[in-house]
C-alpha cells in the first residue's frame, strides 16, 4: 500500500533562500535597474514590483560544450522532399541547430535575463539609498492597516456577535408562520365540535376523537421551538482601511537652468518619500506640482520632471502660487497640507525677504509640515539665511542641504517621529 | 458478471479516490510484472512544485544562487502561462517519491501515479545504469548531509566564499562523473564520520604528494616519473578533490558533494528516451487496462488521451515548435513498436529482429528496460517501420563545405545508417567534449594541463575560457587546455594564468 502524504501545509517558500541569494548576487545590476525604474515612475506609483533585466552573460553558468563548426551529423524527423545526396544551402541558424537550442521566451531576446521583483523587494532597494531607519522602513512597507466596521447582518458568525433583537424577531416570525396551519385546523375542528355537541353527548366517541385531535394539534404548536439556530442573526463586520482623512501634497521645484538631471532625480526621491509617508497616514492624497523659474506654474508630473527652462529664479512666485492654491482649493479645515520644496538655493537676491514674508504669513500657519532641500555644493545663499529664521520660529519646518540621496531622510525625521508618538 | 462501475465521475480528487485509483493501478502494474520500490505519493501545491523544479527535482538541496535563478525563471514563465507545470516529478529514492499537484484533476493524478509511481519507479529500480550508479536507499540521507554540510561551511567560512567555490565546482560538474567505480551505499551518520576521517587523511596525502624532496638520483628516471597523473583522468572533479594542492579540507568535501550529486543524475542523462518512453508506455497501457475493466469513464479517457497526445507530439523539423527529437515521442513509439513486433511481426520485422519477433512482449520489454541505455537501446531496437513513421533523415554539416548534405533518408538504403547515426546522437561520450586531465608540472610551476581530444573537428565553445578560470581557482595554479586533433597535434590552447 502506498503512503499518501499531504505536503501542502509545508512551507512553500523552500526556494526563498535561493531567490534571496540570487538577488544578493546581482544586487549591483538590480540596483541600477531599480534606479532606472524610479526615474521612469510617477511619484505616486511606488506600490508595485518591477520587471528587472540582467544581461545574460552575467547570469550564465559556463560549462564545457561544443562550439559551432567541424563535421557533424544530425537526425531530424519529418522529411518531406529530401533524397539522399541532396545539397541544401546552410540555414542562417548555423550548424548544430536543434539540440540545446531552447527557444527564446516570446521574442524577449536571449541576451537578457528577465524577472520580477516583488513590491517588498523593490521597496527595499528604494529604501537602501535613502538609508532610512529600520522602524521607518517597516512602517512604510506595511500594507494599510484596517479597522472592523459594522456592515449589516449575516446568518453565521461567532457567539459574541449574536444580535439578540434580530434573532428573536426572526424566531417570532418563524413561530407565527409555523403555527398558522395548525391554528387554522384547530379553528375548523372547534367549529365542527360545536356543531356536533348540539347533537351528541360529551362521552360519545366522535366527540372524544375530535377533542383528542385538537389536543394533539395544540401539542404540536407547543413543540415548535422558541428559538432555532435558523433564527440566529449575527452582526457582520468588514475590514475598512483605517486612515480616513485626506491630504494634499505640494511639490515645489526650481526648474531653472541650474537644476540638472541629477538634481531632479534626487528631488524626485525626496518627493516620493514624502508621498509614501502620506499614503500610510491618509486615505486620499492629492499632489500638486508647482515648477518655477522667474514665473511659477502648476504643471503635470511629466512636465514637472522633464521640462527645462532657462533664466533666473524667483522663488516667491512659487510660494505665492502655493498660497493662492491653498486659499482657493484646499481649506485647511478639510485638508492636511504638506509641502516639499527642492531648489539649488539660488534666488534673485531681493526676492528672499519676500519669500520669508509669504511663508510666515500665508503658508506656515496652514501646513502640517514643510520640508525644504537645497541641492548644491556651493556656499549658502540668501534664501537659506531667510529660511533659517523660519526654522527658528516654526516647529513644522525642516530644511537641509543635500549632496547625496542618503541625506534626504533627515529632513523628514521630525515628521516620522511625530507619527511614531501617535 | 456485473459490469464494473467507474471509480469516479467528477474531476475533483479526494484522498479516498487517490487511494482507490492507486490500488487498481498497483494491481494492474503488478499483473504486468512491474517491479518497483514502495510508492510514496506527496500532494503539493503549484508553488511547491516550482520549488521542486528549481532544485532539479531534489527533495532537499543545498542553497545556491543558481537554484534561485532557476526558480525565478520558472516562476516568470509559469505566471505568464507559457509553461504548464510538468505533471511528473519523481525522485529516484527508496521509497520512490512522486509528487501530485493539488491543482490537477483526478484524471491527471491517476496519470501521474501510473506514469511516475509505476513507470519511472520500475525503471529506477531495474535499469542497470541506475542499479550500478545510484543508491536509492541512501540518496535522501546524502542530500541532507550535503545541505547541512554546506550550510555549516557558509557559517564558518562566509557565504560568498562558499558560493564562489560552488560556482567553480558547478562549472565542472559534468566532468565529475566516475564511470568505473561504484559509489558505496552508506547512511548519513556513516557519511559524517567518514567525512571527518577523510578530511584528516586527505590533507596528509596531499602534503605527501608535494613533499618531493629533490634528491638527485637518476635524471632519466626522473623524466619518466615526471608524468603525473600516470594515465589521463576523465573525472576532473575527482582529480581535483584528491590532488589539488591548496584546497582546504572543507573545500575538498564540497567538490565531493557536487561530484556525488552529478553522479547521481548521470544515469538520468543517459536514459532520457528510454526512461520517458518506458513511463509513457506504461501509463498508456495501465490506464487503457483500467478503462477495459470499466474502472474509468469515457470522459476520463478523453481527458487522458488529450494530455497523452500532447506529450508524445513530435513536430517536424520545419515546424516552428521543433526543438529536436521529443524523447517522450521517440521512447513511447519504440516501446509500443517492440510490443507490436512481438505480437504482430511483419516479414520485415522477422528479418530485422529474428530474436524478438513473435516472442513474449512483456519479457522482451522487461529485458530491454533492464539492460540498455539510450544509445544502445536505439541501436538495438529502432525498427525500419519507426524510421518511416518519423520520416527520419540525416543531415551532414561540414564547415569545410558550402552546403549541408542529406546523407540518408527513410528508405531501404538508409535504415541501418540512420539507426547508427541516431544512436550516436544519444552517446553522451560524443555529445560532450572529451576532456581529460593530462599532466601536472610537478617539478616546475605546478601548472595543470588538460587535453581536449577533438572528434570530427568539432571545436570547443569559447566559454571554455570561463570554465578554465573556474578550474584554475580550484587548482590554485596555472591551467592550460589543449585541443588535440586526430593527428595528435595541438590545434588550439586555452590558458589561464593564476
Amino acid at each position: 500500500m502506498a503512503q499518501i502524504v499531504d505536503r501542502r501545509l509545508n512551507g512553500k517558500n523552500k526556494s526563498a533562500v535561493n531567490r534571496q541569494k540570487f538577488i544578493r548576487r546581482f544586487r549591483q545590476q538590480i540596483k541600477k535597474a531599480v534606479a532606472d525604474a524610479i526615474a521612469e515612475r510617477s511619484v505616486t506609483d511606488l506600490d508595485k514590483g518591477e520587471k528587472i533585466s540582467i544581461p545574460n552573460k552575467d547570469t550564465s553558468e559556463p560549462f564545457f560544450h561544443h562550439g559551432q563548426g567541424g563535421h557533424r551529423e544530425r537526425i531530424h524527423p519529418g522529411n518531406k522532399e529530401f533524397h539522399k545526396g541532396d545539397k541544401i544551402p546552410r540555414p542562417d541558424g548555423g550548424a548544430g541547430q536543434g539540440q540545446g537550442n531552447e527557444a527564446s521566451d516570446s521574442g524577449e531576446g536571449l541576451d537578457e535575463f528577465m524577472f520580477e521583483l516583488t513590491r517588498e523587494e523593490f521597496l527595499q532597494f528604494f529604501f537602501e539609498d535613502l538609508e532610512l531607519p529600520n522602524l521607518v522602513k517597516t512602517k512604510l512597507a506595511a500594507i494599510n492597516e484596517t479597522s472592523k466596521v459594522r456592515a449589516g447582518h449575516t446568518s453565521d458568525g461567532i457567539p459574541t456577535n449574536i444580535n439578540v433583537i434580530r434573532s428573536l424577531r426572526g424566531a417570532m416570525g418563524r413561530r407565527i408562520a409555523l403555527r398558522a396551519p395548525y391554528k387554522n385546523r384547530i379553528r375548523e375542528l372547534e367549529a365542527e365540535l360545536e356543531d356536533l355537541l348540539k347533537r351528541h353527548n360529551e362521552s360519545d366517541a366522535v366527540i372524544m376523537a375530535l377533542r383528542e385531535q385538537i389536543a394533539q394539534l395544540n401539542k404540536k404548536i407547543e413543540r415548535i421551538p422558541f428559538i432555532d439556530t435558523f433564527d440566529l442573526r449575527y452582526d457582520n463586520k468588514i475590514d475598512r482601511p483605517k486612515p480616513t482623512t485626506q491630504a494634499v501634497m505640494f511639490c515645489i521645484m526650481d526648474v531653472s537652468g541650474s537644476m540638472g538631471r541629477d538634481e531632479k532625480d534626487m528631488a524626485k526621491r525626496f518627493f516620493m518619500l514624502l508621498y509614501m509617508f502620506l499614503t500610510r497616514t491618509y486615505e486620499k492624497i492629492q499632489v500638486v506640482f508647482i515648477s518655477h523659474h522667474t514665473l511659477a506654474t502648476e504643471v503635470d508630473e511629466e512636465t514637472f520632471f522633464y521640462s527645462r527652462e532657462t533664466g533666473g529664479t524667483v522663488v516667491s512666485s512659487a510660494l505665492k502660487l502655493t498660497a493662492e492654491i491653498i486659499q482657493e482649493r484646499y481649506p485647511s479645515s478639510e485638508w492636511n497640507i504638506y509641502a516639499a520644496q527642492a531648489s539649488d538655493g539660488d534666488n534673485w537676491h531681493n526676492d528672499s525677504k519676500i519669500c520669508r514674508k509669504i511663508m510666515t504669513e500665508q503658508i506656515m500657519p496652514y501646513v502640517q509640515y514643510y520640508a525644504y532641500i537645497e541641492i548644491t555644493e556651493d556656499r549658502h545663499q540668501n534664501l537659506w539665511q531667510e529660511y533659517l529664521h523660519i526654522k527658528d520660529n516654526w516647529a513644522n519646518f525642516a530644511m537641509r542641504r543635500i549632496e547625496r540621496i542618503a541625506d534626504i531622510y533627515p529632513v523628514f525625521r521630525k515628521l516620522f517621529q511625530k507619527q511614531e508618538k501617535q | 458478471m456485473s459490469k464494473q462501475s467507474p471509480i469516479s465521475e467528477s474531476s475533483e480528487w479526494t484522498f479516498e479516490l487517490i487511494e482507490q485509483y492507486h490500488r487498481e493501478i498497483e494491481r494492474i502494474a503488478k499483473n504486468f510484472g512491474l517491479e518497483t520500490y514502495p510508492v510514496q505519493l506527496e500532494i503539493i501545491t503549484a508553488e511547491q512544485m516550482m520549488d521542486a523544479y528549481a532544485s532539479v527535482g531534489m527533495p532537499i538541496g543545498y542553497t545556491h544562487w543558481s537554484f534561485g535563478k532557476e526558480f525565478v525563471n520558472n516562476e516568470k514563465r509559469y505566471k505568464r502561462g507559457m509553461m504548464g507545470l510538468a505533471y511528473e516529478i519523481v525522485i529516484n529514492s527508496n521509497p520512490c517519491i512522486a509528487y501530485l499537484m493539488e491543482e490537477n484533476s483526478m484524471t491527471m493524478q491517476a496519470l501521474v501515479i501510473a506514469h511516475a509511481a509505476y513507470g519511472h519507479n520500475s525503471f529506477f529500480k531495474n535499469n542497470y545504469l541506475f542499479t550500478t550508479w545510484t543508491s536509492a536507499d541512501s540518496i535522501i540521507d546524502y542530500l541532507l548531509f550535503a545541505k547541512n554540510y554546506i550550510a555549516q561551511c557558509e557559517e564558518r567560512y562566509g557565504e560568498s566564499r562558499v558560493e564562489a567555490f560552488l560556482d567553480s565546482c558547478h562549472a565542472l560538474k559534468n566532468y565529475g562523473v566516475d564511470r568505473y567505480k561504484r559509489p558505496p551505499t552508506i547512511s548519513m551518520q556513516e557519511e559524517q564520520t567518514r567525512q571527518n576521517e577523510r578530511e584528516a587523511y586527505l590533507q596528509s596525502q596531499i602534503n605527501e604528494l608535494w613533499k618531493t624532496i629533490p634528491t638527485k638520483i637518476d635524471t632519466e628516471l626522473d623524466q619518466k616519473k615526471c608524468c603525473f597523473p600516470t594515465e589521463p583522468q576523465e573525472n576532473i572533479l575527482y582529480f581535483i578533490e584528491k590532488n589539488a594542492p591548496l584546497l582546504e579540507p572543507w573545500q575538498r568535501e564540497i567538490v565531493r558533494i557536487v561530484r556525488k550529486i552529478a553522479q547521481y543524475f548521470y544515469p538520468q542523462r543517459q536514459t532520457q528516451v528510454m526512461n520517458e518512453g518506458w513511463a509513457t508506455f506504461w501509463h498508456y497501457t495501465i490506464l487503457n487496462q483500467l478503462y477495459d475493466e470499466g474502472f474509468v469513464s469515457d470522459g476520463f479517457m478523453v481527458e487522458f488521451l488529450q494530455s497523452h497526445t500532447n506529450v508524445i507530439y513530435q513536430p517536424a523539423f520545419d515546424s516552428k515548435y521543433y526543438s529536436g527529437i521529443n524523447p517522450y515521442a521517440l521512447g513511447f513509439a519504440m516501446m509500443t513498436d517492440i510490443r507490436r513486433i512481438c505480437e504482430n511481426p511483419t516479414a520485415e520485422d522477422r528479418q530485422w529482429f529474428p530474436d524478438i519477433a513473435g516472442s513474449d512482449w512483456q519479457q522482451t520489454l522487461d529485458f530491454a528496460m533492464r539492460n540498455f541505455k539510450d544509445e544502445s537501446f536505439i541501436s538495438q531496437y529502432l525498427s525500419p517501420k519507426l524510421i518511416r513513421d518519423f520520416k527520419l533523415f540525416s543531415i551532414l554539416d561540414d564547415d569545410r563545405k558550402k552546403e549541408i548534405e542529406v546523407t540518408a533518408i527513410h528508405d531501404e538504403l538508409g535504415y541501418q545508417y540512420l539507426r547508427q547515426a541516431l544512436a550516436e546522437q544519444y552517446n553522451l561520450g560524443s555529445l560532450e567534449p572529451n576532456i581529460q586531465v593530462y599532466n601536472v608540472d610537478v617539478k616546475g610551476d605546478r601548472s595543470l594541463t588538460l587535453r581536449h581530444y577533438q572528434h570530427q573537428r568539432v571545436p570547443l565553445d569559447q566559454t571554455a575560457n570561463e570554465v578554465i578560470k573556474h578550474l584554475a581557482s580550484l587548482w590554485g595554479f596555472n591551467v592550460r587546455l589543449e585541443t588535440i586533433d586526430s593527428d595528435e597535434s595541438v590545434v588550439h590552447t586555452f590558458e589561464c594564468e593564476k
